[in-house]
């Protein structure tokens, strides 16, 4: 790597990071912020990079350990990039007892994804939630922030295709 | 079972004199369109220039209007009828409306005055009831910390304050002392709604004697049991009564700051409390020297990041500390050291919600509803193969049958009721010999059941209850903090069991060694959702043994497993 080279990519990375001092600035520059920081990652850039885990731990002054120990302990935070859209299906008991089963069996077969994976066009990512709390319409699922219930497998393709280009 | 006087009851619905066409914006009805609806019949309504007359007023006294609102409202827990559109005040409740519906509401009932009766709701042998309150579903409830949700505008602190909203807190800061307060809220025996049911008061009574610079109050909205949406239709419905009930608490308890903590699935609750809290600070119900007491209180909203075990007050704590959210064994418990080691009261939102109607009516009003030792009412979250899904609150003792079959009308087929699963994966599985017994703390733990937060489940003869069990276990696997043994390791033995069982290798002793390791796991793990992970093998055990030992000679009697 030219000096010149490296140069531009500490110049990219400090701009790469700054959504980060934006984020902190609004919760508080203190260790009880990490949640809601890190919430706001999440939700901004669709997962949380470990390169970004590394950069809030210096910024908030916290061991990287402990980052990573809150990462992957919530199950709101991915570290891995998503796909453009977030589908979560319920598996909470009422969802289960009306069949969530055949609804995530379907959406398997018609996104060609696993549970926690991602379409192969990076549509979709594919998770299965501990109860969204509709109990009352389920099966549910949410696709990004919006509710869908009493789901049948047949109904699927409808409900995907509003996000498909 | 409804309140003898009515007008004592600070829940009921707001006396305008106007008429209000709220649209359901729980997060069920939004799911099924009811924004569309919302916009659409707004646009309508602007457009009639205010020449509208509702004839249905003449019927019931109010003479004719001629001003309508349209309106959003929370959830009215009938989310199986969704959308819901409800007009005020007369009490009609348009069901499973469609945005085509709006002409025939606009034309029909806000201009002629007529009902449009294929949107009201319609039992299963044809009657049909126009009025909210004469639906089967809602005839036997007794809605009090639920009663403004359907009914006020969620996101309008003046429709709250229009039902009497924050005249509780003003009474506590400015007629009662703090001991007044949680003397009284002891005195009711309000018992904690979150599923323990012990006593709120004594909580508060123990953090108001420790002397401490700081104490904290939290209500905790971390719902996390499959099967129960309560809190979120409170925190969604009504979430003034939440920021009332809990700034009562801090004043109780000598806590000057206050936190919300929502579960991140519950994005619309997180908005609503936000906006109610931003609202109530403009009001002056929260902030510096409240009603000129000299009280002052802060609160926050704390968004939980989905782990179930942050439901546990110990992991909650330390999730706001930003941590991630491992319980610790108790003591020391949080009144006595809790947030960043202070004194720190955590209520469940819907124990809260009756906080206000406590101050307001006092300690004997309470003490009249409900049965002795479980007074008030309880919310339950009824799913699962019932006809009528939904929200419910009930008076504490109605039997299990009773929700079941009169409020719920009953399984939705011609298949037989089997089982339902009550209080999430620290309750259990009853069967119909059971159904009698009272719903309350004490009656259920007798047979091995708990209220928990109030999810009812109920299941037919097409539900395994080794498959059932092994999915609560495949949940606990999922949500163990992995802090303790016990829990860590020994749910992952009992779900390896349940796992062979279901796919047709199991072997004698394997029922024995279940047995033995829900002893052990119930006995040495550090916090409830260990002690309590075992109950749903045990129950059904205890009532389903036969289809335990039906898998070990490869049956499966629901036809579940083995496919």
């Amino acid at each position: 790597m030219t000096q010149a080279q490296k140069v531009s990519t500490e110049e990219a990375g400090v701009d790469r990071f700054k959504f980060i001092d934006d984020i902190i600035e609004e919760h508080g520059k203190s260790p009880e912020s990490l949640i809601p920081v890190l919430i706001d990652i999440q939700e901004e850039s669709g997962y949380v990079a470990p390169e970004v885990q590394k950069k809030t731990a210096e910024k908030l002054d916290v061991p990287a350990s402990r980052v990573h120990s809150v990462v992957s302990f919530y199950s709101y935070f991915s570290s891995e990039p998503q796909g453009d859209h977030t589908i979560g299906l319920c598996m909470g008991t009422a969802c289960y007892a009306k069949g969530a089963g055949d609804v995530l069996d379907e959406l398997k077969d018609e996104l060609d994804v696993e549970e926690g994976g991602t379409s192969e066009n990076g549509t979709f990512s594919l998770s299965v939630r501990r109860c969204l709390g509709a109990c009352a319409m389920a099966p549910v699922m949410m696709v990004d922030d919006k509710v869908y219930g009493n789901l049948t497998p047949d109904g699927l393709t409808e409900i995907l295709d509003e996000y498909r280009d | 079972m409804m309140p003898e006087d009515s007008d004592k009851n600070p829940a009921g619905s707001p006396k305008d004199d106007q008429v209000k066409i709220m649209v359901c914006a729980g997060t069920g009805c939004k799911s099924s369109g009811s924004m569309d609806i919302f916009d659409q019949l707004k646009e309508e309504i602007e457009e009639l220039d205010g020449e509208v007359k509702i004839g249905l007023l003449s019927d019931n006294g109010h003479g004719d209007l001629d001003e309508v609102e349209v309106e959003i409202s929370g959830c009215h827990g009938f989310c199986d009828e969704g959308p819901l559109v409800r007009i005020d005040p007369m009490g009609i409740l348009y069901t499973n409306v469609e945005v085509e519906d709006v002409e025939s509401i606009v034309n029909m009932t806000v201009k002629k005055g007529e009902l449009a009766e294929n949107l009201c709701y319609r039992s299963a042998d044809g009657e049909v009831f126009p009025k909210e309150e004469e639906i089967p579903f809602y005839r036997g409830q007794q809605r009090m910390v639920l009663g403004n949700c359907g009914k006020i505008d969620p996101e309008s602190i003046e429709s709250y304050e229009a039902t009497g909203g924050y005249s509780a807190l003003e009474k506590a800061m400015t007629e009662m002392s703090p001991k007044e307060v949680w003397r009284e809220v002891l005195d009711a025996n309000l018992r904690g709604r979150g599923g323990a049911g012990f006593p709120t008061g004594r909580k508060w009574q123990f953090a108001y004697e420790e002397e401490a610079d700081q104490k904290y109050v939290i209500a905790n909205c971390d719902e996390g049991d499959p099967g129960a949406f309560m809190d979120r239709s409170l925190t969604e419905g009504d979430p003034h009564r939440v920021i009332e009930g809990l700034a009562t608490a801090g004043y109780a308890t000598g806590a000057s700051q206050g936190f919300i903590y929502v579960r991140a699935e519950y994005p619309l609750a997180v908005k609503r409390m936000n906006k109610a809290i931003d609202d109530a600070y403009e009001a002056g119900y929260l902030g510096e020297d409240i009603f000129g007491s000299g009280f002052s209180f802060d609160m926050k909203v704390k968004r939980g990041a989905g782990a179930f075990v942050c439901g546990e007050e110990t992991a909650l704590i330390s999730s706001l500390e930003g941590e991630a959210g491992r319980p610790h064994p108790r003591p020391p418990y949080p009144a006595h050291s809790g947030l960043y080691d202070k004194p720190t009261t955590i209520n469940n939102v819907e124990t809260l919600g009756n906080v206000p109607m406590i101050i307001q009516n006092g300690a004997d009003w309470f003490l009249d509803i409900g049965n002795e030792n479980s007074p008030g009412t309880k919310t339950f979250a009824i799913t699962g193969d019932v006809q009528n899904t939904g929200l419910i609150e009930v008076p504490m003792g109605l039997t299990l049958r009773e929700i079941i079959y009169d409020v719920a009308g009953g399984i939705d087929s011609e298949n037989e009721f089997k089982a339902v699963q009550i209080g999430g994966p620290s309750g259990g599985c009853l069967p119909d010999k059971h159904l009698d017994i009272p719903l309350d703390f004490d009656s259920l733990q007798e047979v091995g059941a708990m209220v928990g937060s109030g999810g009812l489940v109920v299941m037919d003869e097409e539900s395994c209850m080794v498959d059932v069990a092994k999915f609560f276990l495949n949940f606990i696997q999922d949500e163990s903090c992995g802090k303790c043994t016990p829990c860590r390791d020994g749910t992952k033995r009992m779900l390896e069991l349940l796992e062979k069982l279901t796919a047709g290798e199991g072997e004698d002793g394997d029922i024995a060694k279940l047995e033995e390791l829900s002893n052990y796991i119930k006995e040495a793990s550090i916090c409830g959702l260990g002690q309590t992970a075992p109950n749903p093998v045990l129950s059904t055990l205890k009532y389903f043994r036969d289809e335990y030992e039906a898998h070990l000679n490869d049956e499966c009697p629901a036809g579940v497993c083995f496919d």
